[in-house]
């Protein structure tokens, strides 16, 4: 893959052999070479959107089955993500002039304790490349971080990651608190992070353990989907 | 007593009998099913104490970068050695399996150490949890993963053959505290030596065996 990379001239690609190539470029982290792919795309008329889903999300789609297959490995994934998110710089500001489709809104941190982020990262992206509004409030999030937030941006879905034993009991802190306040059911709540495990998401009163990101896309569009016909019933 | 290889123990573990006397089948005895990463230790500890009536058999080490892996791999080994050892103690810790080894060691019958890691039961695991709010931007390493830095931390990290990425892992990491087991000078100057590559402050702290000691006295 990566070794005639010198000999490809990207613009001399016609579309399919372009996005075949941007799903080779992203499996390979290269960040400049999908930056150019994606403005070559531009210019040929192609939607942001498209871009986006088309070539970025169905590319970085590979790389998270490759992952969970233990063919690729964590700096690889890094990488890949580095390169999306170089491609994704140039779209976003674009998608919000072409009215893209919006699926709603998430708030996702990694909780108290914690600053695995890697995954929590590529959660945020991969929601983002799939049309929901994300804020990300980092790292080491405290209870207070993740309600002040849930105030102020009124998200449909609250994402909790951790990836350390000492950390995931405090997904159930941040839950209990929400239920306390008698806010629990006014949002989706999903949790990750490779030591959880569904059994964990249901003890805890989480609505979804996702076990990747893709999983996580899917989960909440399906969630989100089934709060709006609960509204409009209620209506 | 011969101490095992380093890069032996991270890839391929130790077999029953290598390192001690070799085992017969001696239903008496206590075998210990442990991480390759302790494999000093325990032996130190063994012989140090005189627990004549422990064996020591460990899984590789480098298990510790998949943990979703641990607990079959533990069972395996509980299953191949129950014939010779009705008596078995695993000497690991939750290390990331969120709770599935404990699960695995109650359905086994087996004991387990207590804690979630390795760096919590060496410093002591009330003593970790208490000071954990304040550490967490610390990153810790033990002798033997000071001894196997590149096999468990760089290369697996990629920082080999992507250097770019070592801010984007330690970005919010502060200080590399490398809790040492034993006084030892060599490994104290790598272990500085492993913080300056990762950019971070260093601090030695010396924990000795911790709550390993004890637990392995109970088992
Ligand atoms: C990379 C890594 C690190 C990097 C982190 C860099 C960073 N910026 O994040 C470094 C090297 C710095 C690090 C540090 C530490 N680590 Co670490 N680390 C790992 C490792 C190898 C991989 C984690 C990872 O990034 N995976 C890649 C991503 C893509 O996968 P993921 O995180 O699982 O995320 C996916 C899913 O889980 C899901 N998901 C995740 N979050 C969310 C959230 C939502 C809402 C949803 C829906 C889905 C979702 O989608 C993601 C994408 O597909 C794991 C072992 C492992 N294989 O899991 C250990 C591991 C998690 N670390 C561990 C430990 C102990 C530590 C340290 C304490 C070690 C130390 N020496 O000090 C420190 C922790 C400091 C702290 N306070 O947080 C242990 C945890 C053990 C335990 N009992 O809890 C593990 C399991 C290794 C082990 N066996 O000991 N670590």
């Amino acid at each position: 893959m990566a070794d005639d990379q010198d000999d490809i001239i990207l613009a001399d690609l016609d579309d399919e052999e372009l996005v075949q190539q941007m799903f080779d470029d992203l499996y390979d982290g290269l960040r400049e070479e999908i930056e150019e792919s994606v403005n070559i795309l531009l210019e040929r008329g192609w939607q942001p959107y498209e871009i986006l889903t088309k070539a970025l999300v169905a590319g970085m789609t590979i790389v998270g089955q490759d992952f969970r297959d233990g063919i690729l490995f964590v700096p690889e994934v890094l990488l890949a993500a580095n390169a999306m998110k170089g491609g994704m710089a140039i779209l976003k500001p674009l998608l919000v002039e072409t009215g893209a489709p919006k699926q709603g809104k998430m708030v996702i941190g990694t909780v108290k304790g914690d600053i695995h982020d890697i995954g929590k990262n590529l959660v945020a992206m991969m929601m983002e490349g799939a049309g929901f509004e994300v804020i990300d409030l980092g790292i080491n999030n405290a209870v207070d971080s993740y309600l002040d937030a849930l105030e102020s941006e009124k998200p449909d879905i609250l994402g909790m990651s951790a990836l350390l034993t000492t950390t995931m009991p405090y997904m159930k802190v941040v839950i209990d608190t929400l239920i306390e306040k008698g806010v629990r059911d006014d949002y989706i709540v999903l949790v990750g992070g490779a030591p959880l495990n569904e059994e964990f998401g249901r003890a805890i009163g989480a609505d979804a353990y996702c076990r990747d990101a893709a999983v996580a896309v899917e989960t909440a569009k399906s969630y989100v989907a089934r709060k709006h016909n609960q509204a409009a019933m209620r209506a | 007593m011969d101490l095992p290889d380093d890069d032996r123990l991270t890839r391929e573990g130790l077999a029953l009998g290598e390192a001690d006397a070799p085992a017969t089948a001696a239903p008496d005895r206590l075998l210990l099913i442990a991480c390759g990463a302790l494999a000093r230790e325990i032996l130190d500890l063994i012989r140090r104490n005189g627990w004549d009536h422990m064996d020591l058999t460990c899984l590789p080490a480098i298990l510790h970068n998949a943990p979703d892996r641990i607990p079959d791999a533990v069972e395996q080994a509980v299953q191949k050695h129950r014939a010779t050892h009705r008596r078995i103690f695993v000497v690991y810790a939750d290390c990331g399996t969120g709770g599935r080894l404990a699960a695995t060691c109650a359905r086994l019958g087996v004991q387990m150490v207590e804690g979630p890691h390795c760096y919590s039961f060496f410093e002591g695991n009330t003593r970790f949890a208490a000071t954990a709010e304040e550490e967490f931007t610390a990153f810790y390493l033990t002798d033997f993963l000071v001894r196997q830095f590149d096999a468990f931390v760089w290369e697996p990290l990629g920082l080999d053959r992507h250097p770019q990425l070592r801010d984007t892992y330690f970005a919010h990491y502060t200080k590399l505290v490398y809790q040492a087991q034993t006084d030892d000078p060599a490994l104290t100057a790598k272990a500085q030596e492993c913080a300056a590559r990762l950019g971070l402050a260093f601090e030695r702290r010396f924990t000795g065996y911790g709550d390993l000691e004890t637990a392995l006295a109970s088992a």
